[in-house]
């Protein structure tokens, strides 16, 4: 009896989690399954939930139109990545090791900024870019894009680094090392899972980012696959199975790093706490 | 002898400050070492959040369109765009979506969240995959969430047009996204499922931080599994909750790409909210004042729910 409700409990536990797993990630699925279906297949009425034939047509058609804006999201969330990497770590190690008046200001500051909607910074941002005359250049996106990713970045690489005792800088020291060398040498090594988990995130944040693109993008040259997908809605409205099709490659990105980097998105999401 | 020691003393004195002199030096000089360190922080605040937000409070006073922008003198107009802005029927409408829009995404996110929180806190073969993989809508660029749900709520042929057409519960080619009331529903539905996972996460880790002893504690005073949940995991969640909801609202009051994208804030308005209508001023009227205007107003709803809780988080810590 007992042995019995052990092996059933277990066994109806997964059954649920399965479901419940599926049911959120529907809408995931239905991505997939038509981006691969006719445009025929997919308006039948009603629509089979396993297609019948798979094609990749509409890959092919959307690849020549979209491999630009792929490349160019990956050009953005790579400069945001190195960018926001650069200018986070040496401040995150200031704040994690040594004392000035201003750090309790500086920290406060930062996670003051996590408050900030970036819509509030949009107009602003745009009339000082149009100024200096970064609009429609790979830098000006890049550097509003690290908005989403450099307080962040600070954050949660202090929280790394606090857990890195000073004496290791000071060993160095011994040696002849300066502050900046033991900092590179020493301690940068030692706290490489924060920088992957910071670089994820700025990666995601470069790669998701809609809002700064459509503000300070004002003509189409250099334009991020977030943006060349609303258009696409707009462009062609009722090619849905294309559509999706671009909806799965602008995903790729995201499943790849899940995949390869669960843990680190798990330990950034929980640690930080202190999402974009 | 008094005055041996205080000579001595003196001598010792001096001979210190002989030496402190080199070090002092040295020491400043590794202050300002270690500030460059800190510097970049400091620049960046400064240049990325100071400048523009001060930008757009003067922006906000001033009469600023797309001809202010190119001839660049801009007359100060005091609080005429506050004025213009609160006085427009619009103000009503985007502060009562917002509002409707927040509440009604952070309740079900919470509580679906922890639902699944507890669910995945029982630990059972893949559930760590599960788990996981649930992730995924939350890593997700927020436009492709929205594109995807537009296409399920498509009034043509999207799926859930499709089945509740076909259980009789709406009609055929039910408009979702073009029928007033419902577009809100729509994109409702869609931010609760982006927020998900992210109270999942959070409200799973904060389960695990709570020691096995309160429950068998509790088990020995003879609490049912209800009584353990509402006298032993809400008081103990209570401060990651306190965050968690926090963390939501701000959240809700940023969002803007998931609205852009599904509806632009239509029909006739049904969807605008504060981050869409500021947008639309900003950047489809070229009204920059009253973009600004209605931008810091979001700011300082955001920045007094941060009071809020900053008093909140002090009073129960």
């Amino acid at each position: 009896m007992k042995i019995h409700a052990l092996r059933r409990g277990p066994v109806l536990t997964i059954v649920v989690g399965i479901v419940v797993t599926a049911i959120l990630l529907f809408p995931l699925y239905w991505m997939l399954v038509n981006s691969l279906e006719t445009t025929q297949e997919m308006f039948s009425i009603p629509a089979p939930l396993v297609p019948t034939t798979i094609t990749f047509a509409p890959y092919v058609t959307v690849l020549q139109s979209q491999l630009p804006h792929l490349l160019t999201s990956l050009i953005v969330a790579f400069g945001t990545v190195i960018l926001s990497l650069v200018i986070a770590t040496p401040s995150a190690y200031a704040l994690a090791h040594f004392r000035f008046r201003i750090t309790l200001v500086v920290v406060f500051c930062l996670l003051l900024t996590q408050m900030i909607p970036t819509v509030t910074l949009a107009t602003p941002m745009f009339l000082i870019f149009n100024k200096l005359g970064l609009l429609n250049s790979y830098l000006g996106l890049i550097l509003a894009d690290t908005t989403y990713a450099v307080p962040f970045n600070i954050l949660i690489l202090r929280a790394f680094l606090q857990s890195v005792p000073y004496e290791l800088a000071e060993a160095a020291f011994v040696d002849g090392t300066g502050e900046w060398g033991a900092f590179i040498r020493v301690m940068l090594p030692v706290v490489t899972p924060g920088l992957i988990t910071a670089g994820l995130f700025s990666f995601l944040f470069g790669w998701g980012d809609f809002l700064y693109a459509l503000t300070i993008m004002t003509n189409s040259s250099i334009q991020p696959v977030s943006v060349s997908i609303y258009n696409f809605i707009g462009q062609f409205g009722a090619q849905w199975n294309e559509l999706m099709a671009v909806a799965v490659l602008a995903s790729i990105p995201a499943a790849i790093l899940l995949i390869v980097f669960q843990g680190y998105i798990t330990a950034g999401l929980t640690s930080g706490a202190v999402k974009g | 002898m008094a005055m041996k020691t205080s000579a001595s003393a003196g001598v010792a004195r001096s001979k210190e400050r002989v030496a402190a002199a080199p070090l002092r030096r040295r020491f400043r000089r590794r202050w300002w070492a270690r500030l460059m360190f800190l510097l970049p922080a400091i620049l960046y605040l400064i240049i990325f959040y100071g400048y523009p937000l001060y930008y757009s409070f003067m922006v906000s006073f001033e009469h600023y369109t797309l001809q202010e922008e190119v001839t660049g003198v801009a007359a100060f107009t005091g609080l005429a765009n506050y004025v213009t802005v609160f006085q427009d029927p619009g103000f009503r409408l985007a502060a009562v979506h917002t509002l409707v829009f927040t509440i009604c995404s952070i309740i079900p996110q919470f509580i679906i969240g922890l639902a699944l929180a507890l669910f995945f806190h029982r630990r059972f073969p893949l559930s760590q995959l599960l788990r996981s993989l649930m992730l995924v809508p939350w890593l997700l660029p927020i436009v492709v969430s929205a594109t995807v749900w537009r296409w399920l709520f498509d009034q043509t042929n999207g799926i859930i047009d499709q089945v509740l057409a076909g259980l009789h519960i709406l009609p055929a080619h039910f408009g979702w996204l073009t029928t007033p009331g419902w577009a809100f529903a729509a994109v409702i539905v869609t931010n609760i499922w982006i927020g998900i996972p992210f109270n999942m996460v959070i409200l799973y880790s904060g389960l695990q931080g709570i020691a096995e002893e309160f429950y068998e504690a509790a088990a020995i005073d003879g609490a049912g599994k209800w009584q353990a949940f509402l006298y032993v995991t809400l008081p103990l969640l209570e401060p990651v909750i306190g965050i968690l909801l926090m963390l939501g609202l701000i959240y809700t009051l940023k969002v803007f790409d998931l609205i852009y994208v599904m509806t632009g804030g239509g029909p006739a308005n049904d969807t605008q909210i504060f981050a869409t209508w500021s947008y639309n001023l900003s950047f489809s009227q070229q009204l920059f004042g009253q973009g600004a205007a209605v931008g810091n107003i979001i700011l300082l709803i955001a920045l007094a729910f941060a009071l809020v809780y900053l008093w909140w988080a002090r009073r129960t810590t």
